[in-house]
């Protein structure tokens, strides 16, 4: 949020407050929301609270919060990426498959062979993104049919990779994500990771040239067009970069459970989207930011551990998880609603 | 005279209106020559033709399942909309059709077609009242809904499928004719027709096209978005109850493999994701050349890897062709 209060501060100071409630009320709100609940489970654990938690927190929310980042930046510019899970799955068997010596001993290569292999998978995320986004501008076909298109597609190659869970990761790999942490217990590396992918990944472009051009396609394509915006190369730009998430939450994936498994991304496709409308991103484009798709990928995966803590059902607790979500929506639903009576 | 040298460049762009404007003879031809290249793939590998009459029978006694939740997504596309709770909504349809067997075939089919009228109008509630997206409104009572069923069956016994209901999802008569078409052919010509001759059939393409001139010009767009969407809960209900009927047993994935072809048999037969263009008749196009595209991946021994990857490959294919011949008719 520090990030996105800087540019209101060049205005004068009387009028900026209702600005700056409009557009960042919805994360604030979101973030106190984080608070709340952290407070309620705190209070609610039976052991004693600690950087365990923290740790674990982070851990279990890091593939939905790298979906939810790539998803938002697509939205952001007036798309959907409906491919984010089955690309996820696709990195996370490759991982497996790569970062051990052969799939039936299971034994793993060393850490830098784990790195060099990771390396290649982002790269290889991000030209997946491209290609979708290529895909998108020469057939002239809408967002949602390409990437639902590239979602059997993705889907199918993974299968095709591992077809049953298999392969492995070093332990030093895994422990990167599971319990590293950074000078404090209380700063997993995993939440060091998100924080960094979202500096410089996102921060580097928000706001120069490429970050804009991504929210001005997303509001007003023909006025981004007639402004000079290079409007096919900066869709075929959000795509990438959503790839590039997609395989970050890959990699998470592998790492946080060790294994690879073709459908383990199923669910972050409509997660991700989830998180990123639970972060105040329009689906209609152009509005919002990553730091609320981030903090709504905590708050969904914090409501799943608070129900399991509470010793709730886990089916009852997918129907409650359902329910909160499609409620939070509503509720946003009828806020810009009043919002465009008043307006 | 002078406008000889001209008259192939017209012709061509004629052909090209018409396939703009008809994107039914395109679509019959795409599916003429999947039909041919199945059969022809068939011989090949000894196994004989494809193109007979039992074949076209079965595709159409496996297509009617898709047809029917691919005519409530038609209706849900064209207000613009989308409908992601569609195959979670059959396998409700489904359990509860085994579920209450025991009370007669009658009732079972009753409750299942109430559930997914329960469904579409919590879909509808959320989309025209409460303004949530519909992506995101259906997935998550999809969501809720598939929870609701997995407590449902650990509580409560299913039963056998009810005879009536075995027999119309999956018995034919008169040789060739599968049953479920009489369920699926009075509802494709209700639709086709509704939606080109009542008021509600057109106000459905009006909402789809501009739904804040609809507002302005006195139209209840809520009522309209709330009656696809229970339409489609309902269609897909019973689509869920033909489903059961063919699979003799339900079980919670019963549907899941309906959701993705439902969306891409509505853009396959040209309906605008956007809303306000199409039409349900090329859906049933689409869902028959779906249906026939999965036929020849089981013939060609694909494995799943292949049969996802070349389905997504297809669908890609067969939208980009129908961009293109809807761009260059402008």
């Amino acid at each position: 949020m520090s990030t996105t209060t800087a540019d209101t501060s060049v205005a004068g100071r009387g009028m900026d407050w209702r600005r700056l409630g409009r557009r960042h009320g919805w994360t604030v709100g979101l973030f106190l929301l984080l608070v709340a609940m952290v407070l309620y489970w705190r209070s609610s654990t039976v052991l004693p609270w600690g950087t365990f938690d923290v740790q674990s927190l982070s851990t279990d929310a890091m593939p939905l919060a790298f979906a939810a980042m790539g998803q938002a930046i697509v939205i952001i510019s007036g798309g959907i990426d409906l491919s984010i899970g089955s690309l996820m799955s696709l990195v996370n068997v490759l991982a497996a498959k790569y970062m051990v010596t052969d799939l039936t001993s299971v034994t793993p290569r060393s850490f830098q062979h784990a790195i060099v292999v990771s390396i290649l998978l982002i790269a290889f995320g991000f030209l997946a993104g491209a290609l979708t986004g290529l895909i998108i501008h020469f057939t002239k076909v809408a967002d949602i049919i390409v990437t639902l298109a590239m979602l059997f597609v993705w889907a199918g190659v993974a299968l095709a990779v591992l077809e049953v869970p298999g392969g492995g990761a070093p332990t030093d790999f895994t422990t990167l994500v599971t319990t590293d942490t950074v000078l404090t217990g209380w700063l997993p590396k995993a939440l060091v990771f998100l924080l960094g992918a979202y500096s410089v990944i996102w921060l580097t472009i928000r706001w120069r040239r490429p970050g804009l051009s991504l929210y001005a396609i997303g509001s007003n394509r023909p006025r981004a067009y007639l402004s000079g915006i290079n409007v096919p190369l900066t869709r075929v730009m959000a795509y990438a970069l959503s790839g590039t998430f997609a395989a970050l939450g890959g990699l998470a994936l592998t790492a946080a459970s060790s294994i690879g498994d073709p459908h383990a991304g199923d669910i972050y496709t409509l997660n991700s989207v989830a998180a990123v409308v639970l972060g105040g991103v329009s689906l209609l484009g152009g509005v919002g930011g990553l730091i609320g798709p981030l903090m709504g990928a905590f708050v969904l995966t914090l409501i799943k551990t608070i129900l399991a803590i509470k010793g709730v059902d886990q089916n009852w607790s997918q129907v409650i998880q359902g329910t909160i979500i499609v409620l939070v929506v509503m509720v946003g639903g009828l806020a810009i609603r009043q919002k465009g009576k008043s307006g | 005279m002078t406008t000889v040298p001209a008259e192939p460049h017209r012709r061509e762009l004629n052909v090209r209106r018409l396939l703009a404007d008809n994107p039914a003879v395109v679509l019959t031809f795409v599916l003429v020559a999947l039909f041919v290249a199945t059969d022809i793939i068939n011989r090949a590998q000894g196994q004989g033709a494809f193109l007979t009459a039992q074949q076209v029978s079965t595709t159409f006694l496996y297509a009617a399942i898709l047809g029917l939740i691919a005519a409530g997504q038609t209706l849900v596309m064209l207000t613009g909309g989308v409908d992601l709770s569609v195959a979670t909504t059959a396998t409700a349809g489904a359990f509860m059709v085994s579920s209450y067997g025991n009370d007669g075939a009658g009732a079972a089919i009753v409750i299942a077609l109430g559930v997914g009228l329960a469904i579409g109008l919590v879909n509808g509630i959320g989309v025209a009242i409460f303004r949530v997206n519909p992506l995101i409104m259906t997935l998550g009572v999809s969501t809720i809904t598939l929870g609701l069923l997995t407590i449902y069956i650990q509580h409560r016994f299913t039963s056998l499928v009810p005879h009536f209901v075995a027999t119309l999802g999956s018995a034919r008569f008169l040789t060739y004719v599968p049953y479920n078409l009489l369920v699926w052919a009075p509802i494709a010509a209700l639709i086709i027709l509704g939606l080109r001759y009542s008021g509600i059939g057109r106000m459905i393409y009006a909402v789809g096209d501009n739904p804040e001139a609809c507002r302005l010009a006195g139209v209840r767009v809520w009522q309209v978005q709330i009656f696809v969407y229970v339409v489609c809960g309902m269609l897909s209900a019973l689509a869920g109850v033909l489903l059961v009927g063919f699979n003799d047993a339900a079980d919670l994935g019963i549907g899941a493999p309906f959701l993705l072809p439902s969306v891409a048999a509505v853009v396959i037969g040209g309906t605008s994701i956007f809303g306000g263009y199409g039409g349900y008749g090329g859906t049933i196009l689409g869902a028959l050349i779906l249906t026939v595209l999965d036929s020849l991946l089981v013939i060609l021994n694909a494995s799943a890897a292949t049969r996802q990857i070349v389905y997504g490959l297809i669908v890609l294919a067969l939208a980009a062709l129908y961009a293109r011949i809807i761009l260059t008719s402008e």
